[in-house]
C-alpha cells in the first residue's frame, strides 16, 4: 500500500490508512478463528496502532530508523500463538513492514546442529527462507542450555541476534514459549531481551470459553452435541483443566477426535438398523462420558 | 456421383479386375479409421481439380503418398495391403477460402526406415505433388510418434548444451551476418568477424553463399576468421563464435572442411539446407561425434514454404530439421524483412524449443506434438532486424533464440564496433527490464530511449534506423481465427 | 580490460537494489539462486568456487543478498557472479548469470600462438591472474 496517498497538506487520514491497509479485516479474522483472547486481541490492536502512526510519521519525513518488531509470545500450549503469529504477519505486511507475508515457524532442532560448523549454516539457511516475513520460533529457550557448555545453541543464538539487529528491514522474528521460562531466557541473554519490543502474554482460557472452542471445531467438521453430551463435554473440560499436561485448545481438540472415533465405534457396533443423518452428526453424552478423564 | 460408386470395394474378385478404380475405392478413404498412436500423420491442404469430390481428392493423396498406382495391380494380393495403404480419415474445409479442404492422412510405421528424413520425404512429398487430380497441394502439418522420434538422433547439442558451452545465459544470443555477402577477401573478411565480436556479438555468421569462390578460398576464410574469434575472446573474456560454412560440392568437400574448423578450435560450423537432406543428416552425426554446434541457413525455403496453397509449410521442415539433427534454424523474426506472421512463426519457434506441442490451429499445429526428450533446436532471427525492435525481438521470440543483426551492426555511422555495442546494450537493458517487472511492449522505446542516454553507440543506432519497418501482409498466415465471443 | 561475461555486463555495475530485483525474478520462477567467486575468470573456467550451496526455497531475495554480502567482505578482490538454477525437465541448468564484483584492476588474458603447418594456428588463452597464484 501507499501510504504517501493519504498525505495531503501535512496532515495524515488514519481512519483512512486503516481502512486501506484492511487491519480491520484481519483482526475480525482473529475474531472469529479466536475465541477471547481479550488482551491478546487488545496488544495486537495497540501495535497495529503504533505501527500505522509510525507510517505516517514516516510519510510526513519525520523519524527515520527503522523501529523494531521483534516480538515474544508466551503462554501455555494451545491458546493460540501461531494463529495469531500468522495474523500477526498479515498486518506487518499490509502496513508495509515485511514484504511476504509468511510464516516460517521453526523450533531448536531446526537451527542447531549436531557437530562442530552444523549451526551456522543450518542457522542462516532458516533464516534465508524466512527473509522478507516472519520467524517463529516456538520454545525458544531451548536455545540456550546453560548446564551445557559447549551447547551449540548458544552459536545460533549469536547469528540470529546479528541478523535481528542488522536486517531489520527484512526479517521480523517471533520468540514463543511458556512464559516463566521466557523470562528466564530473557534474563540469561540480556541482548535478545534488548532486541525484542513487544511482548504478548497469552493466557490461559477458561472453561466457558474452552466450551465455545470446542463447538467451533464440531461445526467446522460438522458434528454437533445433543443435549446431555453438551452438560457431559463441560464436565469434562472442568476435569481436564485440573489434571496434568493440560494444553488448552489443543487438549478439546484431541478430546473431540477420541469422542469422534467412539461415536463411530458406537454407530458401528449397532449396525442392524439403519443409521440416518442426525445418527452420524450427533456425538451424545457416552461419547464423552467414556474417557478416562471421568475414571481419574 | 452415386453413392455405391465411392464405397470401398470389399469383393475381392471385383476390387482386383484389372482396370481403374476409383482411390476411395481401392480403400485410401476410410472415415471411421481411428489413427493408431505409432501412425504418422499428415494433413495436405488440397485444392482439387474442378468435379473431383474432396475425399476422393485426399484418398488420392493417400495413395499416390503410399502404396498405389493409377492403375489396379495384382500384385497387391502378394502383401497385406490393408496395412500397408495410408488412411486419409477425414476432410475438413478450408475456414474462408471455397474450394481447399484439409486433408488428414495416417500412415502405418512400418511404410518408413528407421532414421531416415530422404525415405520419410521420399513418400510424403514424392510423386503426389505432380498429381493432375489436384491443382495444389501443401503439406500443413505433421505428427511424428515418439516410436519413429527415436530412431533420429535428434539435434547435436541442443540449446541448454550450447548455452553451457558458449557460457551464455539468461539473454538470447547475438549474432551478425558478415556483409557484403560476396567478394570481402579473406584478410578483410577476418577484420569484420573480429571487430563484431570484439564489440559485443556471440556469434559472427558465413551467409549461405559464401563456400569457396575466387575472391575468398575456404581455408582462408577459415583462418582469418579464426584469428579473429581469439582475438575477441582474449580482449573480453568471453566464449565466441563464428559459424563457418562448410557447404560444399561434395560430402568429401564438406568433410574436411568441417575436420579443419575442428583443427583450428571453432565451436560451430554451418551448412545449407540446399545440401538435402541425407546430407544434413551426415553433417549432425559429424557434428555429435565432434562436439560442433550445427548451424543450417534454410536457404532456398521460401521456394515451397512461402505460398499457403501449395508446398511444405515451414513448421514441418523445422520438424524434420529438428529429427535430422541440427542446433539453429532459421526460423523467422517477425518484424524484420523477411516471411512471417506472428502466429505462424509462434508455432514454429515452439517446434523448435518445446518438448510438448500440443494442437493450436490459430497457430499452425494440427496435432499434439510430442518431442521425446529430442534435444532443443535454437531458432535463429535474421533479416532486416535492428537495435529499435529489441522489445518487439524479445516479447514475440522469448530468450532462447539467437538474434542477428548484420546490417544493424555492420551498417552502423560509427563503425562495426559501435553497432555490436549498441546491439547488446539494448539486449541487456530490455532483458534486465523485463525481469525486472516492466511492461517492455509499451515501455520499450522509453527504456532504449534511457539507456542511449548513456550508450552513444545506441543512440546513433536508434537516430538511423529509427522509421525502418516492414509492414507487408504475410503470404503464409493460419486460417483458424479465433471467434469472438460476446462479452 | 573489462570482462564482459554475463547476462547484464555491458550495462553499468548493477546497485544492490536492482541485483535483488534480478534475484526476486528468478525466485519467483523457483529457480535456486547460488553465489561463485573465482580471481580467474578465464572463459573456459567452468568451475568458480561455490559460496555454499544453491539456496533453495527462498521466498525473498533478501537471503541472497545477505550471503552476497558476506562472500564480498571475504572476497571483495574477485569476480563474484549470481547465478540461477532451473530443475525443470528439458533444462536442468543454469537460466541466469551475471557478475556482480569485480577486482579494480582486470588484468586479462594473454593470446598465445602456436604456429602450424598449413599456417593454422592452434590459440591459447592465459590469465594473466593465474601467472601469480595468490596465496590465500
Amino acid at each position: 500500500m501507499t501510504i504517501l496517498a493519504e498525505v495531503h497538506d501535512e496532515t495524515v487520514d488514519l481512519q483512512a490508512l486503516y481502512k486501506q491497509a484492511g487491519i480491520n479485516e484481519t483482526i475480525e479474522t482473529l475474531d472469529r478463528e479466536l475465541v477471547g483472547l481479550v488482551p491478546v486481541k487488545t496488544r495486537i490492536r495497540e501495535i497495529a496502532a503504533l505501527l500505522l502512526v509510525e507510517s505516517a510519521r514516516r510519510a510526513l519525513g519525520m523519524q527515520a530508523s527503522p523501529p523494531s518488531l521483534h516480538m515474544s509470545f508466551t503462554g501455555n500450549p494451545g491458546t493460540g500463538k501461531t494463529t495469531v503469529a500468522q495474523r500477526m504477519a498479515e498486518i506487518l505486511h499490509q502496513l508495509g513492514y515485511i514484504r511476504r507475508n509468511h510464516v516460517v515457524s521453526v523450533t531448536r532442532d531446526d537451527l542447531v546442529g549436531q557437530y562442530i560448523g552444523h549451526t551456522a549454516p543450518k542457522t542462516k539457511e532458516i533464516l534465508k527462507k524466512a527473509m522478507g516475513g516472519v520467524l517463529f520460533i516456538d520454545e525458544a529457550y531451548y536455545l540456550y542450555r546453560p548446564e551445557n557448555e559447549r551447547d551449540y545453541g548458544q552459536e545460533a543464538i549469536e547469528i540470529l541476534l546479528q541478523v535481528m539487529e542488522e536486517k531489520r528491514d527484512d526479517l521480523v522474528v517471533i520468540l514463543a514459549g511458556y512464559k516463566d521460562r521466557m523470562d528466564t531466557f530473557f534474563k540469561s541473554n540480556p541482548g535478545m531481551s534488548s532486541r525484542v519490543a513487544h511482548h504478548v502474554d497469552f493466557p490461559d482460557y477458561g472453561a466457558a470459553e474452552l466450551l465455545s472452542i470446542a463447538e467451533r471445531m464440531l461445526e467446522k467438521m460438522n458434528y454437533r452435541l445433543d443435549g446431555p453430551a453438551e452438560q457431559a463435554l463441560s464436565d469434562y473440560i472442568e476435569r481436564r483443566m485440573r489434571q496434568p499436561h493440560f494444553s488448552n485448545a489443543r487438549s478439546i481438540r484431541n478430546a473431540l477426535d477420541r469422542a469422534r472415533l467412539r461415536q463411530a465405534n458406537r454407530l458401528f457396533a449397532g449396525r442392524g438398523a439403519p443409521v440416518d443423518r442426525a445418527a452420524l452428526e450427533t456425538i451424545t453424552a457416552e461419547d464423552i462420558r467414556a474417557s478416562r478423564v471421568f475414571s481419574q | 456421383m452415386n453413392k455405391i460408386d465411392n464405397a470401398k470395394i470389399t469383393d475381392m474378385k471385383e476390387r482386383y479386375k484389372s482396370g481403374v478404380l476409383k482411390y476411395r475405392q481401392m480403400g485410401y478413404w476410410e472415415p471411421d479409421y481411428e489413427p493408431k498412436d505409432t501412425d504418422i500423420l499428415a494433413v495436405f491442404r488440397i485444392t482439387p481439380q474442378d468435379g473431383v469430390d474432396p475425399e476422393e481428392a485426399a484418398a488420392a493423396v493417400a495413395g499416390e503418398s503410399s502404396t498405389a498406382t493409377w492403375t489396379v495391380v495384382w500384385t497387391d494380393r502378394l502383401t497385406d495391403s490393408e496395412y500397408y495403404r495410408a488412411k486419409a480419415y477425414r476432410v475438413d474445409p478450408v475456414p474462408g477460402t471455397p474450394g481447399q479442404f484439409f486433408a488428414y492422412i495416417a500412415y502405418d510405421l512400418d511404410l518408413f526406415e528407421e532414421g531416415s528424413i530422404a525415405n520419410l520425404t521420399a513418400s510424403i512429398i514424392g510423386n503426389v505433388f505432380g498429381f493432375k487430380p489436384l491443382k495444389a497441394l501443401r503439406l500443413e502439418d505433421m505428427r511424428i510418434p515418439p516410436h519413429y522420434l527415436k530412431t533420429f538422433q535428434g539435434p547435436a547439442t541442443g540449446i541448454v548444451v550450447e548455452r553451457e558451452r558458449m557460457n551464455v545465459y539468461g539473454r538470447p544470443l547475438l549474432g551478425a551476418t558478415m556483409k557484403p555477402k560476396l567478394g570481402l577477401s579473406g584478410r578483410n573478411y577476418g577484420r569484420v568477424v573480429y571487430e563484431a565480436l570484439k564489440g559485443g556479438l556471440d556469434f559472427t555468421k558465413d551467409d549461405e553463399n559464401i563456400n569457396s569462390q575466387p575472391f575468398m578460398h575456404w581455408r582462408d576464410r577459415f583462418l582469418y576468421c579464426m584469428e579473429g574469434v581469439n582475438k575477441a575472446m582474449a580482449e573480453t573474456g568471453e566464449i565466441k563464435g563464428t559459424y563457418l560454412n562448410v557447404t560444399a560440392a561434395t560430402m568429401e568437400d564438406m568433410y574436411e572442411r568441417a575436420e579443419f574448423a575442428k583443427q583450428l578450435g571453432s565451436v560451430i560450423i554451418m551448412i545449407d539446407l540446399v545440401i538435402g537432406y541425407t546430407a544434413i543428416q551426415s553433417m549432425a552425426k559429424w557434428a555429435r561425434r565432434n562436439d560442433m554446434i550445427l548451424h543450417l541457413h534454410r536457404a532456398g525455403h521460401s521456394t515451397y514454404t512461402r505460398q499457403k496453397n501449395h508446398g511444405v509449410s515451414f513448421r514441418v521442415i523445422a520438424k524434420w530439421m529438428r529429427m535430422a539433427g541440427v542446433d539453429h534454424i532459421h526460423a523467422g523474426t517477425v518484424v524484420g524483412k523477411l516471411e512471417g506472421d506472428p502466429n505462424v512463426i509462434s508455432g514454429i519457434y515452439d517446434i523448435c524449443r518445446e518438448n510438448h506441442v500440443p494442437q493450436n490451429l490459430q497457430h499452425g499445429i494440427f496435432f499434439d506434438q510430442p518431442w521425446a526428450s529430442l534435444k532443443k533446436m535454437m531458432p535463429v532471427a535474421s533479416g532486416g532486424i535492428h537495435a529499435g525492435q529489441m522489445h518487439q525481438l524479445l516479447h514475440y521470440l522469448g530468450e532462447d533464440v539467437v538474434l542477428q543483426f548484420g546490417g544493424g551492426t555492420i551498417g552502423h555511422p560509427m563503425g562495426i564496433q559501435a553497432g555490436a555495442i549498441a546491439n547488446r546494450v539494448a539486449l541487456e537493458t530490455m532483458v534486465k527490464a523485463r525481469n525486472e517487472g516492466r511492461d517492455i511492449w509499451d515501455e520499450g522505446p522509453q527504456i532504449l530511449m534511457e539507456a542511449a542516454r548513456w550508450c552513444q553507440p545506441l543512440r546513433a543506432a536508434l537516430d538511423t534506423w529509427k522509421d525502418v519497418t516492414f509492414d507487408y501482409a504475410s503470404t503464409d498466415s493460419v486460417d483458424y481465427v479465433p471467434t469472438p465471443t460476446p462479452a | 580490460m573489462k570482462i564482459t561475461q554475463g547476462q547484464f555486463a555491458f550495462l553499468p555495475d548493477l546497485t544492490d537494489v536492482e541485483i535483488g530485483k534480478q534475484v526476486e525474478y528468478a525466485l519467483d520462477k523457483g529457480w535456486a539462486v547460488s553465489i561463485e567467486y573465482t580471481d580467474d575468470p578465464h572463459p573456459r573456467n567452468v568451475y568458480w568456487s561455490m559460496w555454499g550451496n544453491p539456496m533453495f526455497d527462498l521466498a525473498d531475495p533478501a537471503g541472497v543478498m545477505m550471503e552476497l554480502e558476506a562472500c564480498r567482505r571475504e572476497h571483495d578482490g574477485k569476480y563474484i557472479k549470481v547465478m540461477a538454477f532451473d530443475s525443470a525437465k528439458g533444462w536442468e541448468a543454469v537460466r541466469m548469470s551475471f557478475i556482480v564484483n569485480r577486482p579494480k584492476h582486470e588484468p586479462g588474458f594473454e593470446l598465445i600462438r602456436a604456429e602450424g603447418e598449413g599456417r593454422s594456428v592452434h590459440y591459447t588463452l592465459r590469465s594473466y591472474s593465474s601467472s601469480h597464484p595468490r596465496v590465500s
